[in-house]
């Protein structure tokens, strides 16, 4: 399909469903739509059986942490159409704490990938017959792929010879987390020597001056 | 004897971890009715390594390497989809030979999964000796793989921009030889299985799924081509240089384990036909020149010339610490890996390191349908079926 094709399905699309979609544009190739989040399954449905579309394949769901925005944590649905030989991404935004209705009736293999957006971000998908978590430790705490979970985890495995069993502890780390950022090779430490008490009451000193 | 009040309740057992035909660490809790399958609930994750949180806070080159790490058994098919993805946000056309080269070693790799698996799936169900031809010709192709890259398997070969170094000429031409001997070992393994009483009773009618329920249930590869949808990435949506070859895309019609194995079977056929003509462009003059981009905000410059010029040496020194700086947006790309369509979806923020990083591996969602597909079989199908699912835990559980 041509980008022309396709933003004329995008406009084919956005006519139909009204204001359940937004933001229909064609990116990289590819069609691209922003849907409200409890409108999804409607959404997601006239895809597959509009005549046009027929993205009847299934691809992925995944989850988006975007911290900063008012609604924090966004759904990305990819779905295929091998009659128009098209894709199309599908972005549900969904707050913290909101919820997102399941599209299983829809594709029956959103099954597992629900379930791992649950696991890894938290967000909870309303008539999910099995929430379970998927891909994390039986008994785990917290969601890994949010932006604020450290890479370290929480707590580390060991097996304990006195014990005679696997035992959970918190996360002890030999040397402190680094993180190498070389955006700015030149921001280096900053130039404090330590235990130099006087350099910032010198700097105190300085600025009083200044303001007097 | 009175009449007694017998109650009958169904059998959980517990299959795997450590069971062979688990296939890496598959723990599978099955209820039972006699030896009837009532339900499969398999427990994943067991091999989590968090690889997308990981990715997130390296810069787009050391991601890389992370992917052959998933589908360990062709590793540089996975690669090919991260650096897709992000040639396409950062808009550079790599140059032919790269192109070339990348094609060859995907088909390589496919080669190297599906000898696997035909092989082991034989073993699940009581052969030995594929296993052992079959091993003998995964170990050629990880020399080529070790020649090309410098390890048989964690190759990080395919680059963004490229790939890391060209060829030597001698083994184009030892791939060539291989491309010649290699269709005998894969007619004689055929020999073994395909018209093999045994293995067509326990495949034939085994995992029956139909085209419409494999796409609504996410199945891409040979689990829907199995099943009779004429779907390949390479001839839909052709990336490289697909569009130059010749090759076929095999399908099968009922949608059982045993189309899936005799699809697999003609796909290494089609797979060396490709690996020919690879080495014939790669021994031409028309396959001749550069294997990486002359951008040198992506590809490294040469060795030699980092050592007279100063520019060169900062270029390096740059590109290896800072990274690529990748723009702002959102793509996805998939390849027809050997186990299916393998993608990834890749947000930018603009900066070195990718924002989001979702590997879409064709294994979950395969294993996802473990439990439709089962029901109602024998426990021992069971474990023909997942050998006929081709899963590998690296890039299920990621």
């Amino acid at each position: 399909m041509t980008e022309e094709d396709l933003r004329n399905l995008g406009e084919h699309v956005a006519a139909s469903l009204g204001e359940a979609v937004s933001d229909v544009r064609v990116v990289h190739g590819q069609l691209q739509m922003v849907a409200q989040a409890e409108k999804i399954r409607e959404v997601l449905r006239f895809l597959r059986d509009d005549p046009s579309c027929r993205f009847v394949c299934f691809t992925d769901i995944c989850g988006v942490d975007y911290p900063q925005r008012e609604k924090r944590f966004e759904v990305v649905y990819h779905l295929l159409s091998p009659s128009i030989n098209a894709r199309v991404r599908v972005k549900a935004p969904v707050g913290e704490g909101e919820t997102i209705p399941s599209v299983i009736e829809v594709f029956p293999g959103a099954e597992w990938f629900e379930r791992e957006v649950y696991d890894m971000y938290g967000v909870f998908f309303t008539d999910h017959p099995d929430l379970r978590r998927i891909l994390t430790d039986y008994g785990f705490n917290g969601h890994p792929l949010r932006k604020d979970f450290p890479v370290t985890g929480f707590v580390e495995v060991r097996y304990d010879e006195d014990r005679k069993r696997v035992i959970y502890e918190p996360v002890n780390l030999q040397q402190a987390w680094r993180e190498f950022d070389f955006l700015s090779p030149w921001r280096g430490e900053p130039a404090v020597l330590p235990g130099d008490e006087k350099a910032s009451a010198a700097q105190e000193k300085q600025q009083d001056e200044g303001a007097a | 004897m009175s009449e007694r009040d017998v109650s009958v309740r169904n059998f959980t057992i517990n299959f795997g971890p450590q069971h062979p035909a688990a296939h890496g660490v598959l723990r599978l809790v099955l209820e039972l009715d006699g030896e009837v399958v009532e339900r499969a609930d398999p427990h994943i994750g067991l091999l989590h390594r968090g690889t997308e949180k990981l990715i997130e806070t390296k810069t787009y080159h050391q991601a890389v390497p992370y992917f052959d790490r998933l589908d360990y058994v062709a590793p540089m098919n996975q690669e090919h989809a991260f650096v897709l993805a992000a040639e396409k946000l950062l808009g550079i056309e790599i140059p032919y030979r790269a192109k070339v080269i990348r094609v060859l070693y995907s088909e390589i790799g496919r080669l190297l999964s599906h000898i696997l698996n035909v092989t082991t799936q034989a073993m699940d169900v009581g052969a030995l000796t594929p296993p052992l031809w079959g091993f003998e010709e995964r170990e050629k192709l990880m020399i080529f793989y070790e020649r090309a890259s410098g390890s048989r398997m964690h190759a990080a070969y395919f680059r963004i921009g490229g790939v890391h170094q060209d060829l030597p000429p001698e083994l184009i031409d030892d791939i060539g030889e291989f491309c010649e001997t290699h269709p005998k070992v894969l007619r004689d393994i055929e020999g073994l299985l395909t018209e093999n009483r045994i293995f067509k009773q326990r495949n034939v009618d085994i995992g029956v799924i139909s085209v419409e329920e494999a796409f609504a249930r996410g199945f891409s590869g040979v689990m829907v081509r199995g099943s009779g949808a004429a779907w390949d990435l390479r001839k839909a949506q052709p990336y490289e240089i697909y569009d130059e070859l010749d090759f076929k895309v095999a399908v099968g019609r009922n949608g059982d384990c045993y189309d899936r194995y005799l699809v697999r079977m003609e796909e290494m056929y089609q797979s060396v036909h490709i690996m020919k003509q690879c080495v014939e462009i790669l021994s031409s003059q028309k396959g001749q020149g550069e294997v990486m981009v002359d951008n040198r905000k992506v590809a490294p410059p040469r060795r030699a010339e980092m050592k007279t010029s100063m520019e060169a040496l900062i270029e390096h020194f740059k590109l290896y610490t800072e990274g690529v700086k990748v723009p702002e947006g959102e793509v996805y790309a998939a390849v027809e890996a050997p186990k299916g369509e393998f993608g990834v979806y890749l947000v930018s923020d603009g900066s070195n390191r990718p924002y989001r990083c979702k590997i879409r591996a064709p294994g979950f969602a395969h294993l996802a349908a473990l439990d439709y597909m089962g029901r109602g079989h024998m426990l021992a199908d069971v474990s023909a079926l997942i050998g006929s699912l081709d899963i590998v835990f690296g890039e299920i559980d990621r």
